[in-house]
């Protein structure tokens, strides 16, 4: 309402009442009062209108409905499948460690056995008979040792075939790490338009009860964990073990 | 020398029995957590306690404080192998009457010397 109609209208209604018109007064003064009221009713529609814009940007802007929906669960899964992953290269390479070390210690066996032999040989203790055997025994050795030395060959193989898991893992891993950092952008934005009185950080999230293995740079912030085996023998000799 | 090993991941186990056999104890048993070792340890027979802490049903900690509440294992030497590197979680355990705290990752070297030393106090 400006300032003129306001001005004109109070001019008319002094009149009006000076001349103890009162269906006039009454009048003018319910003019008044509607100009008022429909102001305010303008400036709340207006309000709404700006709180409905916002909520709909946000919505359509946030992609947090989505990543509720689907990309957190189907980062779960991620997460998930890097466990299947590691797990299954672990067992790989056991697999192969566990043949290995059989072929190994046997072709060490054999080795310590004919070495023994040879030195007496050598010494010129060894009779021929008992020579003639050790030769035979020697082709032998040679031979099971080339077929074992293709089976840690390998083995080795396997062991390395095993460890591609670190690039498939990270990958995955770094795909989760995106959806994390798009996911707090979204609850940024949020905390931004749901006002400033809830300041991000206010309610840290409880640390569960076993925090498990230590995260460098985050879990080794405040100082409280053991960073290597140094550090609990440390701990545990001050403690008089 | 019979050596109990418990841990909730399959391939720790397999990498603790490993280890071990290399350091010349052939004799191991696995339990996926304190609820699985604890009627093994009271069956009896057994000789070392390796355990993990963090596990599913009844945890390291847990199994060793039952362990140590049992008038036939109170004296059995027990090495906790873990990830949790808490301060006031080693603590516990050591006030639990843990012999040897060892945290993953770890190297074979590791876990030979701290097998070693509680062995020497139990000789010595």
């Amino acid at each position: 309402m400006t300032n003129d109609l306001r001005l004109a209208l109070a001019k008319d209604l002094v009149i009006a009442l000076e001349q103890g018109n009162e269906t006039e007064a009454d009048k003018l003064l319910d003019q008044i009062a509607v100009q008022k009221e429909s102001q305010l009713f303008q400036e709340v529609g207006k309000l709404t209108r700006q709180l409905h814009d916002s909520m709909a940007g946000f919505s359509l802007d946030s992609k947090i409905t989505t990543m509720t929906e689907n990309d957190i669960p189907d980062a779960k899964e991620r997460l998930q499948y890097v466990i299947t992953m590691t797990e299954q290269a672990a067992n790989e390479t056991l697999t192969s460690v566990e043949g290995l070390l059989i072929v190994s210690n046997t072709l060490n066996d054999k080795a310590a056995e004919l070495s023994t032999k040879w030195e007496r040989f050598l010494d010129r203790e060894m009779p021929f008979e008992e020579f003639k055997s050790m030769s035979e025994e020697l082709t032998k050795y040679f031979h099971e040792s080339k077929a074992s030395l293709l089976e840690v060959k390998s083995g080795l193989n396997d062991i390395l075939m095993a460890q591609g898991f670190q690039d498939i893992t990270g990958q995955i891993i770094k795909r989760v790490i995106d959806l994390v950092q798009d996911l707090e952008v979204s609850m940024v934005e949020l905390i931004r338009i749901s006002g400033d009185s809830k300041k991000p950080g206010n309610a840290p999230v409880k640390e569960p009860s076993l925090p498990g293995p230590v995260v460098p740079g985050v879990d080794d912030k405040v100082g409280d964990v053991a960073n290597n085996q140094d550090d609990v023998d440390d701990l545990l000799s001050s403690l008089g073990f | 020398m019979k050596i109990l090993v418990v841990d909730d991941f399959s391939t720790m186990r397999r990498i603790v029995k490993n280890l071990l056999r290399d350091l010349g104890f052939t004799n191991t048993v696995e339990a996926d957590d304190g609820k699985t070792a604890l009627p093994i340890l009271e069956a009896g027979g057994i000789d070392f306690l390796v355990t993990d802490w963090n596990m599913p049903g009844m945890t390291g900690i847990d199994l060793l404080k039952a362990v140590r509440a049992n008038p036939n294992l109170v004296e059995l030497p027990v090495l906790m192998v873990t990830a949790e590197a808490k301060r006031e979680q080693i603590i516990m355990a050591a006030q639990a009457g843990v012999n040897g705290y060892v945290i993953k990752p770890f190297t074979a070297a590791t876990l030979k010397e701290k097998i070693e030393k509680i062995f020497e106090r139990i000789d010595g």
